[in-house]
């Protein structure tokens, strides 16, 4: 990535989040472009065709959520979102509405661009073009021939498993919503059965984890969903 | 050292004989033929051997009379101290109804179930206490001789001769669970009287020597066999009926008795219930009140009401239904309750065969208008004895109305004559006809019924004396004069029979329209009512405008108690009151229940519960029973009822309303404190971030420090959180977003955020594979265990083990945080959960001791309860549980 400067527009009504992310982002070689506020923000995204686009939630003009809807009815790009601990059903909602991720505040620099690199991974371009074998930690998944395998053994996953654990890696390193997870591996009718969805996700830590109590790739995040880390 | 806590199992325990306590009571009758049969010893040998499997047994009340086999089987049972009735200056002992039911026994023995209590007890019968103890879920074992049965009663005086007044429903006998026939033959029972084996009262003894001949012993015998294998066979014919699904709709062929105002009521529902018994078919009992009816004398009417009441004790549904046609309303009833049969009364002989032409009126229309429907008549006889002796002799007040009244009646009589004989040749007859109609007529309108029919007689005699020639003689010259008399006394007695009916059913109307316009008024206001005092006002003021008595409301506090300190509690009997609120029943004067009370307490019901109670001191004695009177008192109390309730969810709907905007606006408050707080450690992290991220970069030593600041800034943030979520928490209710979760999933998040603050420790976590899912709001039981961790790594020296254990312990998950480092200041284990408190004062560990208290309220929040303790291996141990309840069913994959 490093030859093409990546666009990001922040939207941020804090200037001293607006200079920190800017100067920091921009020594990791990313072009931020700062606004601060949701007319302004707009304006910006639809303009300077970035990349991606960093939204706070609490902005003084517009509800966040409001910007989301607006930018997702033109464009695909991701967003993340920043906003405060214990606003879970908001961070939810504006998941739910079209948001790729999101950061808690207070948060530090390398979080962020963790967050930014898992979000890009997604959109940009990538070397290895989508093939069938994924490895990570001592998981090998082989989606051509629908195998999973932990440390060389063979682990069998039921049909919903399997779904589930797909649907996980395609949004690798970004949270999906339990509503998200439901619709995509049960259907749109089941989106209301939190606990099925919590129940097989047990099941598949069982089976892939070392520690299901202490998982290292299939995270719990509260009261949001689940996250595939790699 | 172990903190004192609730034995688990002891619990469970407790919760399983709650449960079943919830459960009715089973009742066991010990059925005998006749006393000395040996039905209270069955009872007690069948109770000892309940006793030796570990059954707690009480003896309620056992007469033993004297029989020292019997006295020997109460010998180490508990028994039930009575309590003392005073009445007429003498001490009463009685079986204790409250202590019974605050013991709460699993078998109560109440023997003699038909005995009556003395006055001033609860109820005024034995079996109703024994209903009240079922109802309360207690098991009874009792006993009873046949001739109590309400439906044998006046076959046993039949055979016996004596008649017995302590009389017991057959519904009780068919209600019970298991009736034990206790069987002596007639010789054995003799003999055991010879010996002096069977208890006889010295007084009665004559009368007893009767009742044990062999021939009333055998017939006796035979009853109480076939009344026993009745059962029997319903009890068959019950089990078939559960078993086979093509039933026949069985109350195709059940019974309407109708009941009269003439004597023999009481036999022609005994009758009923005995047919009703031996079809198996449940039965309703009907008086129709018709005009005419309303008439009668209080005394009679009140004997009706005794009747239905008998039949509603007998098991009948019972009902007074008004209106014109008697045969056509209990056609009606018939139809709309799908009843196949209709029994009556008749009388072929005596002199009553006559007088009443209404019974027999109304058999032959039934029969006319209702081919389809089977009429059983049964036979009233001409029983004198069974006449009511009780007539009430009308006061001399109303007697010496009564007489001026006829007095006037032949005054307008005379007055008419000596007016028209100075006229008698001038006025032709037919005029002289027509001024004694108006005689009449005035009669009828202004004297009533007596009087009228009195002027109609008279008047023909005077016209035939005075008027037909020859004069001054009833001597009648032209026969056809007959003809005229005739048709005058039929015209004269007409007029006065339909205006007096007329006048009367005017009054009727009038009244029933004035009842309808005070419960339309009542209704009107009470809909308008805002609070609770003028609910009440409105409901003295209707009561007392309509029965002329005051209504007092007495409305239960939150927990369903009346208060004690209420005004006019010297006067109430709130014991009563709170008996009706329980039970939803009336109490008091004029019922069932503590009749011999001053008050009519009246429950107010609504849709939802009761709501309250109305106390009425009734004008007279059982002057409310009246049924047109209950009914509008029933109406009030429902309409104040259902104010109370609108009253009740007004307050409900508001304090939702306050709350919920209460809520909101401390939600908006935080939330904006938490934005404000937050937005600049947000930058304070940041901006140290890119210092350290841009070149040229920054010396070793203000790196250190740019560290720091930013460690610095982090902690203040997290301390931001603690408050923001111990102010959320104290604001009022916690609302939690409950979802069923597995417990791991909450260990794991909050390791997964306290990963940093841990990396020091190690942690073992023991979570057993068969843990149920919870009920738990996640990001709160994350908390609870982020702070237990983080708790658990400050206080201990770095390379600590900390242990995360659940177990299931009876109804609850015992969750458990222990680590092996100094443990905690002993005698602190609790205050530590208090705010802002810490376990060491001085402690040089950072922080403000707010989040042992955010576990604890979060953990409260969920039902369960936390604590700590230190290991006896050294080290602190917080624990807390979570209710199991009921998890939803998940479908397996297949």
């Amino acid at each position: 990535m490093s030859e093409a400067v990546v666009n990001l527009v922040l939207i941020e009504d804090d200037k001293e989040i607006r200079r920190f992310v800017q100067s920091a982002l921009g020594a990791s070689g990313y072009q931020v472009w700062p606004a601060e506020n949701a007319e302004r923000g707009l304006i910006e995204a639809a303009s300077r065709q970035p990349e991606m686009i960093i939204l706070d939630l609490g902005l003084p003009d517009r509800d966040g959520l409001d910007v989301i809807r607006d930018l997702r009815a033109w464009t695909a790009m991701p967003i993340l979102i920043l906003s405060a601990r214990g606003e879970e059903t908001q961070k939810v909602t504006a998941l739910d509405a079209g948001a790729d991720d999101y950061l808690t505040k207070p948060f530090g620099v390398p979080e962020l661009i963790a967050r930014i690199r898992a979000l890009l991974r997604r959109t940009l371009p990538r070397e290895d073009g989508g093939k069938a074998l994924v490895e990570f930690g001592d998981l090998r998944i082989d989606l051509a021939h629908r195998t999973v395998s932990r440390a060389g053994e063979a682990v069998h996953l039921t049909p919903i498993e399997y779904r589930m654990l797909t649907v996980l890696l395609t949004h690798a390193g970004r949270v999906l919503t339990h509503r998200q997870l439901l619709n995509e591996v049960w259907g749109p009718s089941h989106v209301d059965r939190i606990h099925y969805l919590r129940v097989f996700m047990a099941g598949l830590r069982r089976k892939l984890e070392a520690e299901p109590a202490r998982p290292k790739h299939l995270l719990t995040v509260s009261g949001v969903g689940y996250r595939l880390e790699i | 050292m172990e903190a004192p806590r609730p034995d688990p199992d002891a619990l469970l325990a407790k919760l399983e004989a709650e449960e079943v306590r919830a459960l009715r009571g089973k009742l066991k009758i010990f059925f005998g033929a006749s006393p000395g049969v040996g039905k209270t010893y069955a009872m007690l040998v069948a109770a000892r051997q309940l006793q030796a499997q570990g059954v707690d047994v009480v003896v309620g009340v056992v007469e033993t009379h004297g029989r020292s086999e019997t006295a020997a089987l109460l010998q180490g049972l508990e028994i039930l101290p009575p309590s003392d009735i005073e009445y007429k200056n003498r001490v009463l002992k009685e079986f204790d109804l409250d202590a019974a039911l605050a013991r709460k026994p699993g078998l109560l023995l109440v023997d003699e179930l038909a005995h009556s209590n003395a006055p001033g007890s609860r109820h005024p019968k034995r079996w109703q206490d024994v209903e009240e103890l079922i109802t309360a879920g207690i098991d009874v074992y009792t006993t009873v001789n046949v001739q109590h049965l309400e439906t044998l009663n006046d076959v046993v005086s039949g055979i016996t001769g004596i008649k017995v007044w302590e009389t017991l429903p057959d519904r009780l006998f068919d209600m019970a669970d298991e009736v034990v026939l206790v069987d002596l033959p007639p010789d054995e029972l003799l003999q055991r009287l010879k010996e002096g084996k069977v208890y006889l009262p010295q007084q009665a003894e004559r009368a007893i020597q009767n009742f044990f001949r062999k021939g009333n012993l055998l017939a006796l015998r035979e009853l109480s066999l076939r009344r026993t294998a009745d059962r029997v066979d319903e009890d068959v014919v019950a089990y078939r009926r559960d078993k086979a699904v093509a039933a026949v709709w069985p109350t195709q062929n059940s019974l309407l008795v109708c009941i009269g105002p003439e004597p023999g009521g009481e036999k022609l529902v005994r009758n009923g219930a005995r047919l009703a018994a031996q079809f198996d078919v449940p039965w309703h009992v009907v008086y129709v009140e018709t005009p005419e009816l309303l008439r009668l004398p209080e005394a009679r009417r009140t004997r009706l009401l005794k009747i239905l009441k008998l039949a509603a004790d007998l098991g009948a549904k019972t009902a007074t239904l008004p209106g014109e046609d008697a045969a056509l309303v209990a056609l009606t009833y018939a139809r709309e309750h799908n009843l196949g049969k209709i029994v009556l009364g008749r009388r072929s002989v005596g002199w009553s065969a006559y007088r009443f032409p209404w019974q027999r009126r109304f058999s032959t229309r039934l029969g006319a208008i209702a081919p389809d429907i089977d009429l059983i008549l049964v036979e009233l006889g001409s029983e004198t004895a069974e006449r009511e002796t009780a007539e009430p002799v009308p006061q001399a007040t109303h007697m010496r109305i009564a007489w001026r009244q006829y007095g006037l009646a032949l005054a307008a009589v005379v007055a008419v004559s000596l007016l028209v004989t100075p006229l008698r040749d001038v006025l032709e007859l037919a005029n002289i006809v027509m001024l004694f109609l108006l005689a009449v007529l005035f009669a009828a309108i202004k004297l009533g019924r007596g009087p009228a029919l009195l002027t109609a007689v008279a008047s023909v005699a005077a016209f035939d004396f005075f008027f037909v020639s020859p004069h001054l003689t009833f001597a009648v010259g032209d026969a056809q004069y007959l003809v005229t008399f005739a048709v005058m006394l039929t015209v004269a007695l007409s007029i006065a029979h339909l205006t007096t009916g007329l006048g009367f059913q005017a009054r009727v109307a009038e009244s029933r329209e004035r009842r309808m316009r005070a419960l339309y008024e009542m209704a009107r206001e009470l809909s308008s009512a805002l609070v609770l005092e003028q609910i009440e006002e409105i409901g003295d003021r209707f009561v007392s405008s309509t029965f002329g008595v005051h209504a007092h409301l007495l409305l239960p506090d939150d927990q369903g108690k009346l208060p004690v300190t209420i005004e006019r509690g010297d006067v109430l009997d709130l014991g009563i009151a709170q008996w009706a609120l329980d039970h939803g029943e009336s109490a008091g004067c004029g019922t069932d229940t503590l009749p011999a009370s001053h008050f009519l307490y009246v429950p107010l019901k609504a849709t939802m519960r009761v709501r309250g109670v109305m106390a009425i001191a009734p004008r007279q004695e059982g002057g409310l029973l009246n049924p047109e009177q209950q009914r509008l008192l029933d109406t009030f109390a429902a309409l104040i009822g259902i104010a109370l309730e609108r009253v009740h969810y007004i307050a409900v709907a508001q304090e939702a309303l306050v709350s919920m905007e209460s809520e909101r606006l401390r939600n908006g408050l935080l939330s904006s404190i938490s934005h404000d707080l937050r937005t600049p450690l947000t930058g304070l992290v940041g901006l140290i971030d890119a210092m350290m991220l841009i070149e040229p970069k920054l010396e070793p030593q203000h790196q250190e420090f740019a560290s720091a600041i930013r460690e610095q800034a982090l902690r203040t943030s997290a301390q931001v959180n603690n408050l923001l979520d111990m102010a959320r928490l104290q604001a009022g209710k916690v609302t939690l977003k409950r979802e069923w979760q597995p417990l791991e999933d909450a260990v794991g998040a909050a390791l997964q955020a306290r990963a940093v603050v841990l990396s020091g420790h190690s942690v073992h976590i023991d979570l057993p594979g068969d843990l149920p899912v919870l009920e738990l709001d996640a990001v709160l039981m994350e908390r609870v265990f982020s702070n237990l961790l983080e708790n658990a790594a400050k206080y201990t020296p770095p390379s600590s083990v900390i242990e995360i254990s659940a177990r299931v312990v009876g109804g609850e998950v015992e969750v458990s945080v222990c680590d092996n480092g100094p443990g905690l200041p002993p005698g602190r284990e609790q205050a530590i959960f208090e705010k802002f408190t810490r376990g060491h004062e001085e402690s040089n560990v950072v922080g403000v001791g707010l989040g042992l208290a955010i576990v604890r309220a979060i953990v409260a929040a969920h039902g369960g309860r936390v604590w700590a303790c230190n290991r006896t291996q050294g080290g602190a141990c917080f624990v807390f549980t979570l209710p199991v309840g009921n998890p939803p069913a998940i479908k397996e994959e297949p």
